[in-house]
């Protein structure tokens, strides 16, 4: 394929990837605003007022960058991992694999898709919050860099789980068991400093804690890790999945016979 | 005239050992209506699935108008259309949608796709249904929505897995009618398919692959000579309470009343009109039975697992 129609294949993906998640919103970017609008309301206003600062700022205002790093990840995973599974089940699937899209298009069509989903998310969360707080912004390149990226990599993590899926339960697994309690102990609530020096030791093995202490930094201008080593290590772990994700499609890992 | 798929010594083992495909050899000319037949778990659909990247093959060389899918794989795929054997589109987009898109992963522009899929749409009786999501289609319509699909790039060589299964006989022949004027206009055309009588009404050149292998590969001409014995139906003016004992034809009652005489191959008919006119019998109309092929089927697949049972014996 040419460069015009590789480009139009990969609009096409990203297109529909869209025109799905906001086909179906109320499913896709209704709830995580219902669901961080209560944590805003009853976290932030209601218990953060009894609990005081954090690392000088106000409870509300500390895990504002947390909870919208929260729904960027949850978002942009949730998104590829059912879109992806669903056209395995449905073996829509076939309409890509018969069709000369090469792999690495595919992949960053999806990849696409689900950052589209996840910043969006991201996007409306943050809207919400200045209901509550004034959000600053320390370092506007830092935020996007850091939002952009873990995006990107969330999606790819939901790519490589929509590929080993076999069914339904699948793709709930590592959302629920994996994804959501390393984020709500990666520091989106409290700051590590706050933990024993074991639990500390223990927190700096959970990679979520590097996203959400580099966009809060981005805002904050606040971490409790160095925000460079955060998004280095993101981009290896970026490079890392969409290697293995290319290999799954070459190989045709639960797609081809 | 060259040739749109050239298949070579094609094998296929699947994970768990079952060998799907044994070395399987095909050629389909350009432009040609090409039948494959098989029962079922023959192979067809395997066959098929490598040449559409469906599924992985284990051994062989695959072309597509001269392009090979190990080493051209995005030309080979330009070339092809495909109909799959079981609905496999997204059930909530659009029908208008899901040709644009399909056109859109060959590189299609959405304004040119748009005109494709309308094209298209009108053709196979689906224009009015362009707005409604697949799965509000009826059966026969999501067949019509595939074949569309399938054609929306424009490919030279177009595939189909048993197309027409589960259709009324109306639709079927609507859907002949569409695929005849498709080859005519010059798209090869490969279908596999249980119903005989619809390789026999459609197709050239007739391939039947039983256990992985071809086992004929032909003309449907020559398969059709191959044929020592034709049925005939006859309607009669007296309704008869049993079949006649004929001194050189063997007859026998249909479910429907109707007289069916086998008569050899190179027999006059006169001889057959002579017996029936002896016994008292008054024929009012008369047709072949439209059974030859799948006679012919069953006994190259029996002959061939025959064959397999002495060769592992």
């Amino acid at each position: 394929m040419n460069p015009s129609a590789i480009w139009t294949a990969f609009t096409t993906i990203v297109v529909r990837e869209i025109r799905r998640f906001t086909r179906i919103w109320p499913q896709t970017l209704l709830p995580p605003a219902v669901t961080m609008t209560l944590y805003f309301v009853i976290f932030g206003n209601l218990i953060g007022s009894r609990i005081g600062p954090m690392e000088g700022f106000d409870y509300m205002a500390f895990i504002v960058p947390g909870l919208i790093m929260m729904s960027v990840i949850t978002s942009s995973y949730a998104n590829v991992v059912s879109s992806f599974f669903g056209m395995k089940f449905q073996r829509s699937i076939e309409e890509l694999l018969v069709s000369p899209v090469p792999n690495w298009v595919i992949l960053a069509g999806y990849v696409a898709g689900g950052m589209a989903r996840g910043l969006g998310v991201g996007l409306i969360v943050t809207l919400l919050s200045l209901g509550f707080t004034d959000l600053q912004m320390y370092s506007v390149s830092a935020t996007i860099l850091t939002v952009i990226m873990t995006s990107m990599l969330f999606s790819l993590g939901g790519f490589i789980n929509a590929m080993l899926a076999t069914k339904f339960d699948d793709i709930s697994i590592v959302p629920t068991f994996v994804l959501t309690p390393l984020t709500y102990l990666g520091g989106v609530f409290y700051s590590i400093q706050m933990l024993p020096e074991f639990w500390q030791g223990v927190s700096m093995i959970n990679p979520i804690l590097y996203m959400v202490n580099a966009f809060r930094h981005g805002i904050l201008g606040v971490s409790d890790v160095n925000v460079w080593v955060s998004l280095a290590m993101v981009a290896v772990f970026i490079v890392i999945l969409s290697t293995v994700s290319l290999r799954m499609l070459s190989r045709g890992r639960g797609i081809r016979h | 005239m060259n040739d749109a798929l050239r298949i070579r010594n094609l094998n296929k083992t699947y994970e768990g050992g079952f060998q799907a495909l044994k070395g399987i050899d095909l050629t389909v000319q350009s432009g040609d209506f090409f039948a494959l037949l098989g029962p079922n778990g023959a192979g067809k659909s395997t066959t098929l699935g490598i040449v559409c990247s469906l599924v992985n093959k284990t051994g062989g060389t695959v072309e597509v108008f001269g392009h090979s899918i190990d080493t051209d794989l995005a030309r080979a795929k330009m070339n092809l259309g495909v109909v799959p054997q079981e609905m496999n589109f997204n059930q909530f987009e659009k029908v208008f949608d899901i040709l644009v898109t399909q056109a859109g992963y060959y590189g299609i522009p959405t304004k040119k796709a748009a005109e494709s899929a309308e094209r298209y749409l009108r053709q196979l009786g689906l224009w009015d249904k362009r707005n409604s999501p697949a799965r509000m289609l009826s059966g026969g319509m999501k067949r019509r929505l595939m074949i569309a699909r399938a054609l929306v790039h424009e490919p030279r060589l177009l595939i189909l897995d048993e197309p027409t299964a589960g259709v009324d006989i109306e639709l079927r022949r609507s859907m002949w009618t569409f695929l005849e004027e498709m080859n005519r206009r010059g798209t090869t055309i490969i279908l596999t398919t249980h119903y005989l009588e619809e390789a026999e009404a459609l197709c050239r050149h007739i391939a039947i692959i039983d256990e992985g292998r071809i086992v004929k590969n032909t003309s449907k001409r020559d398969l059709l000579r191959q044929l020592s014995m034709e049925t005939f139906v006859l309607d009669v003016a007296e309704p008869l309470g049993e079949a006649p004992a004929l001194a050189d034809f063997d007859t026998r009652l249909n479910g429907e009343g109707q007289l069916e005489a086998d008569v050899q191959r190179g027999h006059p008919l006169n001889a057959l009109f002579r017996e029936l006119s002896d016994a008292g019998i008054e024929v009012t109309s008369m047709r072949t039975k439209s059974n030859r092929l799948e006679e012919l089927f069953l006994k190259l697949v029996e002959e061939g697992s025959g064959d397999q049972q002495e060769a592992s014996a």
